[in-house]
């Protein structure tokens, strides 16, 4: 029987040394046996690896950064329907979900374009601003945190915290700060890069665990595989991670998932102490990028979301294989300068 | 004490831990205390094997069979034994 095909948008191309999740996401997808696909990429930037990686993007488009606003997002997109006749669109990036969000409903009425997304609230309610109060309401531990939108706020930090703790951007960004003067420094660099608010959190020591889940939208989970970091870069991300086998994580996943009935996919960042206590960091509104490795272990999660999104109801995945690892290599690619010129000039290639 | 339920180990000596993620590995005859600990064995039981097969005195295997057996709990290999006193 010849599968259906579905034009697929995603977007996160940027599969550099702090990737997004574009290109595992559309390696889960191609591995589908369940439907055929043909991905449009949507970029931002020229040199995102994923525009000129034809084995696995079919066309690419670029489209306009999120600060421009829904408006002009939803023109650009209105233009690429036209041209793909898209089915779905998979955003991937933190910054971008908004504008995403709130044009779900017109994307689905106005172009029959479907999205799995967080609800607006969800979405807020997850917000490292909003972290602490959002885990005292689910019951889940979360580090102390406050934000601050000026430099003059550190010198009071020590009347609410104790050294080191971490300075984190609104959407991106972490550092660990042992003294005031490294704190300034920090918020410094951090909010110049992606602006206020900056979120100081108390610092919790123990090893860092995440994990990969995706929630139907009526509270059940439909998938969740847990990785601890092996490799770390200097960016904090994972270079190399293994699958594990730890029940109170996944016990905390499908709590917190049933608890605010997440839909689409997700990525926890935990901590988990010497104690074996576990103190939820961030959850990422969206697949993370080693999302591939729950492929790996037998759980498809952005072929799951596809198809709940076109409207299946899914069964959860029950296992995953433990010890499974992901290592992650850097490749040059040769691009042909009429390449790049055709994505720079005309924003499509 | 014993050596975690769920602990991966394979003929080489390499141990894994799938709870953690961590990896190990250990020479042949750590490789034989841990077989022997994940099928059930007393430190008697061991201890009657080492002194058997190798060219070991009791006092020896003793000080040393403790130091591998603290350094598996260390790293969170094992866990407690309720019926059984080291």
């Amino acid at each position: 029987m010849k599968m259906k095909r579905y034009n697929i948008a995603v977007s996160g191309l940027n599969a550099i040394d702090s990737p997004g999740p574009g290109i595992s996401v559309i390696r889960a997808l191609r591995d589908s046996k369940k439907f055929d696909v043909r991905i449009i990429g949507l970029s931002y930037e020229t040199l995102e690896p994923g525009i000129y990686m034809h084995e696995l993007v079919d066309k690419t488009y670029q489209i306009p950064l999120p600060s421009a606003g829904m408006e002009v997002l939803l023109m650009r997109l209105k233009y690429i329907h036209a041209e793909e006749k898209l089915d779905l669109i998979i955003p991937n990036f933190d910054a971008e979900l908004f504008n995403f969000i709130k044009l779900t409903e017109k994307l689905k009425t106005d172009f029959g374009i479907q999205t799995f997304l967080p609800t607006l609230e969800q979405f807020e309610a997850r917000h490292k601003v909003n972290l602490f109060e959002f885990g005292e309401t689910h019951q889940i531990k979360v580090p102390k945190s406050k934000t601050i939108f000026t430099s003059k706020e550190i010198s009071s930090l020590h009347y609410h915290f104790s050294y080191p703790l971490v300075v984190k951007g609104k959407f991106y960004d972490a550092s660990i700060v042992y003294t005031i003067e490294q704190a300034y420094a920090a918020f410094n660099k951090i909010s110049a890069k992606w602006g206020l608010p900056i979120i100081i959190q108390e610092f919790v020591s123990g090893q860092e665990v995440n994990v990969t889940a995706i929630g139907d939208g009526k509270g059940n989970t439909i998938g969740a595989v847990p990785m601890r970091k092996q490799y770390i870069t200097d960016k904090g991300k994972a270079w190399s991670g293994i699958s594990i086998d730890d029940d109170k994580l996944l016990k905390m996943t499908s709590k917190l998932i049933r608890s605010t009935k997440w839909r689409g996919g997700m990525e926890l960042e935990i901590v988990k102490t010497d104690e074996g206590e576990y103190y939820l960091l961030e959850i990422n509104p969206r697949f993370p990028a080693w999302v591939y490795l729950a492929v790996g272990c037998g759980q498809n999660h952005p072929e799951a979301l596809v198809r709940m999104a076109m409207g299946e109801e899914l069964k959860p995945f029950k296992k995953y294989d433990s010890g499974k690892l992901f290592i992650r290599y850097s490749y040059d690619m040769i691009v042909n300068l009429k390449e790049f010129e055709t994505i720079s000039t005309l924003g499509e290639l | 004490m014993k050596i975690k339920k769920n602990i991966a180990l394979n003929d080489s000596g390499f141990i894994f831990d799938p709870s953690t993620g961590d990896s190990f590995n250990t020479n042949p005859v750590g490789l034989e205390i841990v077989q022997m600990l994940k099928q059930g064995k007393s430190q008697k039981e061991i201890g009657a094997f080492f002194l058997k097969e190798y060219s070991v005195d009791e006092a020896t295997f003793e000080k040393d069979f403790y130091d591998f057996v603290n350094m598996l709990s260390k790293l969170k290999l094992t866990e407690r034994d309720e019926n059984e006193k080291i």
